[in-house]
């Protein structure tokens, strides 16, 4: 079997963590200037290496974290999927590197490429204006929440209309952003079958609703059959309905939001559109909208004229989410992928997406109570701590899944292989899965035994906060 | 690779997709769908596939219709010369390709290079507390102010920022607190810095949030600090400073200034100038600990009693307090972080503030060489400058600047007659080829 070997599962019993770099060479320097003492500080204190021993610091660090490119990382609603190396060259490209402030005939390529993003991202949405600012899946979220408030604004509702409706099985940004807003939160309970209630949606929309934020398929992977239905139910009381996009690997080439009566949405560039997640960021979060929404869209937009591609301002814009024009980077990269892999990879990762996930259920000995899913599916370790089993899984060389999420199933193991995995990396995680379900408690709580760092204290980490190196000190 | 026409990443041949189909029980992937048919697409946008070759070759070709100019912008977006050892490090896979640090027992590498960041900002700004970023600085400062609304006692509605703050920030912070009943408004400058008069004239105790930069966005070092913190401290509103990890080298230290928050963008540091994308720097006293927007690292133990690093105070964030959370940030920008964790570091002490006070004096020189241009007076504001200064010229601005864009350089036209000029260690080699453009121009 292959085994994804790093640093990380190569600890020996004498092995030290990596020491910080303060804790190497530290050297407090006095402040000298030609500026007035008053207007200066007095000295400042940071480590001082030379750079081939920071070389081999980092680099040690690297070895101790685990990436898509070590081994599989099927976590759930992450959609963590290879990211292709020649994006990262076109982003580092010195013609890409240029301020925000430059004049707009002096960076055409630029809002050329934003232009092509813009229009590309309108096509897969099924929708009829995009914008690129948003830095960040909830980013896009709070812009789409803002969207929403402008138009029942220009409804004269906009005071009316005052609450968000969430299924309970939301990802937690989506109750965030509406409550960032400004909105009340009525949650909304699922049915049986893990999709949308109908009786309880109606029963929670009406005069009062701005709009619902649905995820679709849900965070257990199932289509909601009835979208058409949930889209009059909202429509009609008035409301408007938000597509949350962290799903959006599962429809490519099958579905669009725009098709199924959504009116504004989110793209999470760094899960369907493969740009890296860097260890937490940067991602981008652009948002589409229909025809009518279009107008409020931040400022500024890029359209394309006779002469070229300019920015120019919507008529009811709700102005700025972001300091300049979102994430630039990750745009590039995004755009890049989407023309590489154009209709035919699109709907081939979508399609292999799904097929990766049923397959890798179809192993696993782990109960899966809700079907049919897509791209991922939600386990129960039943009578297992579902957080255990992810440690324990780590000792089996390969990252486990997002777990105790959606807690509309116990001990949650929420599972997304992504279309880049093959068969025999799937046959391994499921091996890895069904090695943990035969274990008992013990062997689950001293887990995990072969990582750099074994099973670390959360509670101590919050109870006594130490949040830099000056704080170790004490 | 994979068949024809397929994703170019899924590494299935079709006898493994024949095998893995028979093993769900499926004929056709289609089957696997539960989609109706009413809501069916057809599966054609439009979108052509491309080779690799041919697609770097497009994007490449598209992004080089950018003009080629020597940039001599900053206001808020900065270009400092970037090591090659940060691009090296950063990009190693295992940190570039890896997720937020949920699973901390395989990720402690890139969870200790973000608490070496947190620990660079404690050290800048002499406050307790860094987070591991938000996304830029116009987001910040909006956090800072959502902070200020949960941590204060009394009530207060009035977040104060100087006029010279950039218009897009104040557009950003408006939009963050639509949600609450908070009013936004500026306060006069004067000669590029805080006019302190006026903002005691204003400042009253339903001021919540007092904003001010250091360096201010027209370049011009604030020596006020103290008195804006005091006057913030007098009716008991929240002193948020903005400035970015160089200037915080050389420049007062916030605590020592009353700063109860400092934001910014740290992303001066480990990035060249990227269209505006940022590292939101946020910093704040300790008392706010529970309070504080997005992620944060610390220090803990492993069963065996090492040292180990982990994402702490979940309990404030969205995935587990949703609507109650403290922000709904979840995505941040952690590597972009580290890119300015490795640049800091090979710098060293030393090298921050060599490059800071460089900072003071390329500014200083130019603006004297401009001022001997005839038609040309600079700077325009007294005090002191960093990294970029404001310059009057007796033409229109706006046609001085399409001059020099046509002789190869960027510059900010920022009034009828003044253009903002940015120098730093980026584009100091062609300080002598713009002086020239000028004389040309000016």
């Amino acid at each position: 079997m292959e085994r994804y070997d790093q640093a990380r599962f190569s600890q020996e019993d004498d092995a030290e963590y990596e020491p910080l770099l303060s804790e190497k060479s530290t050297q407090e320097v006095e402040v000298e200037s030609s500026l007035p003492d008053e207007l200066t500080r007095n000295s400042i204190e940071l480590p001082d290496l030379s750079e081939p021993e920071l070389a081999r610091h980092y680099v040690r660090l690297s070895q101790q974290n685990y990436g898509v490119d070590t081994g599989p990382y099927p976590l759930g609603s992450c959609t963590m999927k290879y990211n292709p190396k020649f994006t990262e060259d076109l982003a580092a490209r010195p013609s890409a590197a240029v301020h925000p402030d430059r004049s707009e005939e002096s960076v055409q390529g630029t809002l050329g490429l934003l232009h092509g993003l813009q229009e590309q991202l309108a096509k897969i949405g099924g929708m009829d204006a995009v914008t690129l600012q948003p830095p960040a899946g909830a980013a896009g979220e709070f812009a789409g929440i803002l969207l929403a408030k402008a138009y029942h604004e220009s409804q004269d509702e906009g005071e009316q209309r005052d609450e968000i409706v969430i299924p309970d099985s939301a990802h937690g940004t989506n109750f965030a952003s509406a409550a960032l807003g400004g909105y009340d939160v009525v949650e909304l309970p699922s049915a049986e079958d893990g999709r949308v209630d109908l009786d309880a949606l109606d029963a929670a929309v009406g005069e009062n609703t701005a709009a619902l934020m649905l995820t679709n398929p849900n965070t257990l992977g199932l289509f909601e059959r009835d979208i058409e239905e949930i889209a009059d139910i909202v429509h009609d009381a008035g409301g408007l309905l938000y597509y949350d996009g962290a799903n959006l690997n599962a429809l490519l080439g099958r579905a669009r939001p725009g098709d199924m009566g959504f009116d504004i949405m989110h793209f999470n560039v760094h899960k369907t559109f493969a740009t890296p997640h860097g260890g937490g960021g940067p991602g981008a979060g652009p948002v589409g909208v229909t025809e009518d929404l279009a107008a409020f869209l931040p400022n500024p937009q890029v359209r394309e004229t006779d002469d070229g591609f300019e920015f120019f301002e919507p008529d009811s814009s709700i102005g700025k989410v972001h300091g300049f024009y979102g994430n630039w980077l990750v745009l590039v990269k995004a755009y890049a992928y989407i023309a590489r892999l154009g209709d035919d990879g699109l709907s081939d990762a979508s399609a292999k997406a799904v097929l990766n996930a049923n397959y890798l259920a179809e192993q696993v000995e782990y109960d899966v109570p809700f079907e049919p899913f897509h791209h991922e599916f939600v386990a129960s370790a039943g009578d297992q701590d579902a957080a255990d089993v992810a440690k324990r899984m780590l000792d089996y060389a390969v990252h486990p899944p997002t777990t105790k999420w959606p807690e509309i199933v116990s001990e949650a193991l929420m599972t997304e292989p992504t279309e880049v995995e093959s068969k025999r990396t799937l046959d391994q995680l499921a091996a890895a899965f069904n090695a943990v379900a035969g274990e008992d408690d013990d062997a689950l709580a001293d887990a995990p035994e072969r990582t750099t760092a074994r099973r670390i204290d959360q509670t101590q980490a919050a109870r006594n906060p130490r949040l830099s190196w000056h704080a170790l000190d004490n | 690779m994979s068949g024809a026409g397929g994703s170019p990443y899924a590494p299935h041949t079709p006898d493994e997709t024949a095998e893995m189909l028979a093993a769900v029980d499926a004929d056709s992937v289609e089957d696997l769908f539960d989609i109706p048919e009413s809501v069916r697409f057809d599966g054609e946008y439009g979108l052509d596939a491309r080779t690799e070759q041919e697609t770097r070759r497009e994007v490449g070709d598209l992004l080089a219709a950018n003009d080629d100019l020597t940039e001599f912008l900053g206001r808020g977006h900065y270009d400092h010369y970037v090591p090659s050892l940060v691009d090296t490090i950063s990009q190693r896979s295992e940190f570039i390709t890896s997720y937020t640090q949920y699973q901390p027992e395989v990720t402690q590498g890139f969870l200790q290079v973000l608490f070496e960041y947190q620990s660079l900002l404690v050290e800048l700004t002499g406050l307790e507390i860094a987070n591991c970023s938000m996304y830029d600085a116009a987001t910040a400062l909006a956090e800072a102010v959502l902070l200020a609304k949960r941590v204060r006692q009394a009530d207060g509605t009035r977040v104060l920022l100087p006029e010279n703050t950039r218009e897009e920030r104040v557009g950003v912070v408006e939009n963050y607190v639509a949600g609450n009943d908070l009013t936004v408004e500026t306060y006069p400058t004067e000669s590029g810095t805080v006019d302190l008069d006026a903002l005691r004239e204003t400042a009253d105790d339903d001021t919540l949030f007092v904003y001010a930069e250091n360096p201010s966005t027209d370049g011009v070092i604030e020596e006020n600090l103290q008195q804006i913190g005091s006057l913030a401290d007098d009716h008991d509103a929240l002193f948020c400073l903005g400035s970015d990890p160089v200037a915080l080298s050389l420049l007062q230290r916030p605590a020592d200034v009353g700063a109860d928050v400092v934001v910014g963008d740290a992303a001066a540091l480990g990035m060249p100038t990227s269209y505006g994308m940022g590292l939101g720097l946020f910093a704040c006293r300790e008392d706010f600990l529970r309070q504080v927007p997005g992620r944060l690292v610390g220090a803990s133990e492993d069963s065996a009693g090492k040292r180990a690093y982990t994402l702490t105070l979940q309990t404030r964030e969205q995935h587990i307090r949703r609507e109650r959370a403290t922000s709904n940030i979840c995505t941040n920008q952690a590597w972009v972080a580290l890119r300015a964790a490795i640049h800091a570091a090979q710098l060293g002490p030393q090298g921050l503030v060599d490059l800071a006070e460089r900072m003071v004096e390329l500014p200083r020189d130019l603006a004297s060489d401009l001022d001997d241009v005839r038609g040309v007076r600079a700077p325009v504001n007294d005090g002191h400058h960093f990294r970029e200064f404001v310059a009057h010229t007796d033409q229109p601005a706006s046609a001085v600047a399409a001059d020099l864009e046509t002789e190869g350089f960027a510059v900010h036209a920022v009034g009828d007659h003044e253009l903002q000029i940015c120098v730093t260690d980026a584009n100091e080699p062609e300080i002598p080829e713009l002086v020239a453009a000028f004389e040309e121009v000016a």
